[in-house]
């Protein structure tokens, strides 16, 4: 029995849980392992930290995420932003991290995927894409939080990383993040007939149904943020709507 | 106290974070000969981690503590080391600490990540409490194939049904990661501690 899986994500800022709507207007919504470690608890199957602090130098702040998250948080957890390089990567899962996102720096040097996966191995390598709809109706990968386009077709760029070693695709729709108007079904769907790994639809969630049509999609995964964060829905509440809809959840013990 | 054996490969801080959370006092180290209990962690290729083992010592001493009794714990690459060998790249010796051999996971698609539902086929002092089946949080692509179906304790399926839980006197291990997978998962740990006779909250 392979499990779907439920993921609530934590984007950190200055150390702070925040979400913003389309990346602008930035609330705050808590201490991220205080959070992370109440969403194990209620039967997240996995979680993400994505450091957005606007600094030159994150890697410390990522390593140090991964260190106080591997206290409190005994489900698999990726990290992602600040890393750019294997020793950061390195560090974060030795820090008790499982996975580590990348985006920005493998579109800048898409190598670096190839190097995370020959020295950790593709399970430990999440491509986190971007992406926006074009005109024409294709999409097209985006960088700097959806300001800066980079010429990249999405597909193509979530099948070029699954070659050079991703071992999953968390994959944003930038025109939906933060409007809670659903997941770009179309292009999950696109991404998850593309590639040969999980892809972890991500960007738009306002209620539990979006998370069925991402399931139905062909994602493997479902990421929310703000759903979770404000309390608006609970995880067993979602993962009792998915269950009903015919997917496979984790049953959760009640052991403490 | 609990020794996590460290040769320079895996999950050593995961393990020690979750059997703090469980209440056990633990220590990372190169030397487990004083340890009440071992736990034998692991992440990676199997060949290479034997050499690291070879190397520093620490494989003869798991195979000396395992002989006197000692309670020890192989979780992920670190059960499939107890086996007597695998055919993972090159192939490798194991340490012989249990009966069988490691080999390629029978399914379409590798590596197995992900929760995947344990079916207990009898009981046993690591999963006392678990009952019949309960889920865990699986990373791999080679599978432990024991000689003694004694050995066995609990079986996932993906591709192929395999063995991911074994138990032979004080010798134990599983495939997937306890200290990732949760209540369910710390529980086990929990059990582990317990026969270590370590304090447990």
């Amino acid at each position: 029995m392979h499990y779907k899986r439920v993921i609530p994500c934590m984007d950190v800022d200055n150390g702070r849980v925040v979400k913003g709507t389309k990346f602008i207007d930035i609330r705050d919504a808590g201490d991220p392992v205080e959070l992370a470690a109440h969403y194990d608890a209620q039967g997240a199957d996995e979680l993400i930290f994505l450091d957005i602090t606007a600094t030159s130098d994150k890697r410390a702040t990522v390593v140090e995420l991964a260190r106080r998250a591997a206290d409190d948080v005994f489900v698999p957890f990726t990290i992602g932003g600040g890393v750019r390089q294997v020793q950061d990567a390195h560090d974060v899962l030795d820090a008790g991290a499982d996975k580590v996102s990348i985006n920005s720096a493998a579109l800048a040097r898409p190598e670096l995927i190839d190097e995370l996966a020959t020295v950790f191995g593709a399970q430990c390598v999440v491509l986190a894409i971007d992406a926006k709809r074009r005109p024409d109706g294709s999409y097209e990968a985006f960088v700097a939080g959806g300001r800066t386009p980079t010429g990249k077709d999405a597909v193509e760029w979530a099948k070029e990383g699954v070659e050079r070693g991703a071992g999953e695709i968390l994959l944003t729709s930038m025109d939906r993040d933060g409007t809670k108007d659903g997941y770009e079904l179309t292009l999950t769907q696109r991404i998850s007939q593309g590639v040969d790994v999980p892809v972890i639809a991500s960007g738009g969630v306002g209620e539990p149904q979006h998370l069925i049509d991402g399931l139905a999609a062909g994602a493997d995964a479902v990421l929310a943020a703000s759903i979770f964060h404000y309390g608006s829905h609970t995880i067993p509440e979602v993962k009792d709507a998915l269950r009903n809809a015919g997917f496979p959840m984790r049953p959760i013990s009640a052991r403490a | 106290m609990i020794a996590i054996a460290d040769y320079g490969m895996g999950n050593r801080r995961s393990v020690e974070k979750a059997l703090a959370h469980v209440g056990a006092e633990s220590v990372i180290t190169t030397d487990v000969r004083d340890a009440s209990a071992i736990i034998l962690p692991g992440v990676g290729a199997f060949p290479e981690a034997m050499r690291h083992l070879e190397r520093s010592g620490l494989g003869e001493q798991l195979k000396e503590r395992a002989a006197a009794g000692v309670p020890l714990l192989g979780i992920c690459l670190g059960m499939q080391l107890l086996f007597e060998s695998s055919t993972e790249h090159e192939g490798a010796e194991g340490l012989g600490i249990l009966p069988g051999t490691v080999t390629k996971l029978e399914s379409p698609r590798l590596p197995h990540i992900g929760w995947n539902l344990v079916t207990f086929a009898r009981e046993s002092a690591l999963t006392e409490g678990l009952g019949e089946a309960a889920p865990f949080y699986h990373v791999h692509s080679f599978a432990c194939r024991p000689s003694d179906a004694s050995d066995v304790v609990g079986t996932s399926e993906y591709g192929e049904r395999f063995v991911s839980v074994v138990e032979r006197d004080n010798v134990m291990a599983a495939q997937f990661h306890p200290e990732k997978s949760s209540t369910d998962g710390l529980q086990m740990l929990k059990n582990f501690a317990a026969l270590a006779a370590v304090p447990v909250a």
